[in-house]
């Protein structure tokens, strides 16, 4: 078949449970060997959605295809192309890590000589030295997730799906898994789509990101491109009480472009910091009103999140 | 991590080699877990010991001559009806194995017949140790070797055909409760029959549930290849029985895979 310009493309998936929209008109291209994540809160319809690329779920409505091969006519096929590690760890934890490895190297149809090379290969991913042998319910959660990752790949996918991958993991843990990712990426040119509600891990591993909110993409390009979109500074202002009446004054000063409330802080956008700062201290100063932080940041993934939201992202 | 395996051309395994991998995974869990057999093997050790031991003489009043030849086949069915991997069947849909089945390149079918064919395993192991304890108390088999063997396939059949039962429910409802109360099916299968007397002897609502209950055929036609020798139209009694409990049971069972593999 012709090579086609998108491991991932779909047009209009839409995808309702019991009257509720989980996955609304969405539409994704995604290009070979990119890293694609949707950042979205829970029950955004991130798994939803990874569920319908997968052939585990059928949309109600809209097509799709994975490396030009239908999601509805051709799930055979696209299963051998598809690797996949779901949100929960999905082991069977009664069996050792190393048959839990060989089974899932047969059921792709390798050979033994293939299953063992495989898994030489991915002993320094797994990085669990004798545990290997041992019941994977003995694992620890880190363990479990790597061992995961790696049944996912024993076949040498050419499009990896990672449902939140690292949810759940302490910085260690996460980190190898990231360096995984790009190393899947960057050496075998794995096409990969993750999703995640850590802003961090979009921005670190993603060429491009989606933010996906009920069901929706309300947003999608580059992590740096996203960014700019806000175009402004941020001021992050704590007052001691009084905040919708230091909102006021503060959005009054010509400097600052606009002002919303996060809780119990309020956040500044302006074309120039610098300048703002000042004007803010004192505007505040003489309406008796305290200040108790008053910090200045670079825009980040969750300053995008509140902007096409409305909201933060908030995480587990 | 070397790259020096991108060329791995996956590929389906074929739906035996995933029946054979799904059995022997299995047969390993079963392995790993001894003592999720001691109750199948006590139960009918017990029963058999307990209804010989206090029944044997009353046996022998209604036309019975060896009551533990009419007790073997009891012990059998009391051993096998019911065992089958449902519950670790629950476990692979609420931790997300079976997802990850699903989206490898194995055969559906296979998933099923899979645990099916370790049960059956199981059953003809269970069964040996059964007949070995009614020839160890000096059951005799008029139908000789043959007969042992034949009354072991039709066990094996049994056990294998009732499994169908809490698959069906395993996989409809995906929960561990719903299978272990599956386990209720096994009274009015085992006992409302001619477990204790033969049929002449049952009356009233008994004997009417006892005439529509295969298992009343499964016995009758295991206790003839102990003690009548090989009639033909009994053991078409039984087998007929048993592929109709079969009919039914796998029906349910494969149909709520094709329900489970519908994409929601």
């Amino acid at each position: 078949m012709l090579k086609q310009p998108y491991a991932i493309e779909v047009n209009n998936l839409t995808k309702e449970f019991q009257g509720k929209l989980a996955v609304d008109n969405i539409s994704l291209q995604i290009k070979e060997g990119e890293i694609y994540s949707f950042l979205g809160p829970n029950g955004a319809g991130k798994s939803t959605t990874i569920k319908m690329l997968i052939t585990l779920l059928q949309a109600d409505s809209g097509q799709g295809n994975i490396q030009g091969y239908d999601l509805l006519k051709d799930t055979d096929t696209i299963r051998l192309l598809i690797g996949v590690a779901l949100q929960e760890a999905s082991l069977d934890e009664a069996q050792t890590g190393l048959q839990f490895l060989k089974l899932q190297g047969r059921l792709y149809g390798l050979t033994k000589d293939q299953i063992q090379q495989r898994i030489q290969e991915l002993t320094p991913l797994i990085d669990i030295g004798d545990a290997l042998g041992k019941p994977i319910k003995t694992y620890s959660g880190g363990m479990k997730r790597r061992l995961d990752l790696a049944a996912s790949i024993i076949h040498n996918p050419k499009i990896l799906f990672l449902d939140e991958p690292t949810t759940g993991l302490d910085p260690i843990n996460r980190s190898k898994v990231w360096t995984e990712i790009k190393r899947l990426n960057q050496e075998l040119g794995m096409t990969i789509f993750l999703t995640t509600q850590y802003l961090e891990e979009a921005d670190q591993l993603a060429n491009r990101v989606g933010i996906i909110c009920d069901g929706r993409i309300v947003a999608e390009d580059t992590p740096e491109e996203l960014k700019k979109s806000i175009g402004e500074d941020l001021i992050i202002l704590h007052v001691r009480s009084k905040t919708a009446q230091a909102k006021k004054i503060i959005s009054a000063l010509p400097v600052v472009s606009k002002v919303e409330e996060v809780k119990d802080k309020l956040v500044i956008s302006t074309k120039s910091s610098s300048e703002a700062i000042g004007q803010v201290t004192q505007s505040l100063n003489k309406h008796n009103l305290d200040i108790v932080t008053l910090t200045m940041r670079e825009t980040t993934l969750d300053d995008v999140f509140l902007a096409v939201t409305g909201n933060y992202l908030e995480t587990e | 991590m070397s790259s020096n395996s991108l060329n791995l051309n996956p590929r389906p395994a074929g739906f035996f080699a995933d029946l054979f991998s799904m059995a022997g995974r299995s047969i390993r869990a079963m392995l790993r877990e001894p003592e999720y057999l001691i109750p199948s093997i006590i139960i009918p050790v017990f029963f058999f010991a307990v209804n010989v031991g206090s029944l044997e003489a009353v046996g022998q009043n209604i036309g019975t001559r060896d009551f533990k030849a009419f007790q073997l086949p009891v012990a059998i069915v009391l051993a096998v009806t019911g065992i089958s991997r449902a519950t670790a069947l629950v476990t692979d849909i609420q931790s997300g194995y079976f997802d990850r089945l699903l989206v490898s390149p194995m055969n559906r079918f296979a998933l099923l017949l899979g645990l099916m064919m370790a049960d059956l395993v199981l059953v003809l192991t269970l069964s040996t140790l059964v007949v070995l304890m009614g020839l160890i108390v000096g059951v005799e088999f008029v139908t000789g070797l043959g007969g042992v063997l034949a009354f072991l396939a039709f066990a094996g059949m049994w056990g294998l055909v009732f499994t169908g039962f809490p698959y069906a429910i395993a996989l409809k409802t995906g929960s561990t409760a719903a299978v272990s109360a599956s386990f209720l099916l096994f009274f009015p299968f085992s006992f409302l029959t001619t477990a204790y007397v033969p049929q002449e002897f049952l009356s009233g609502w008994l004997s009417t549930v006892a005439d529509y209950n295969p298992v009343t055929y499964l016995l009758a036609g295991l206790r003839g290849l102990i003690s009548d020798g090989w009639d033909v139209e009994q053991l078409s009694y039984m087998f007929g029985a048993i592929a109709l409990v079969g009919l039914v049971s796998f029906s349910l069972a494969f149909g709520a895979l094709v329900g489970r593999l519908k994409k929601r």
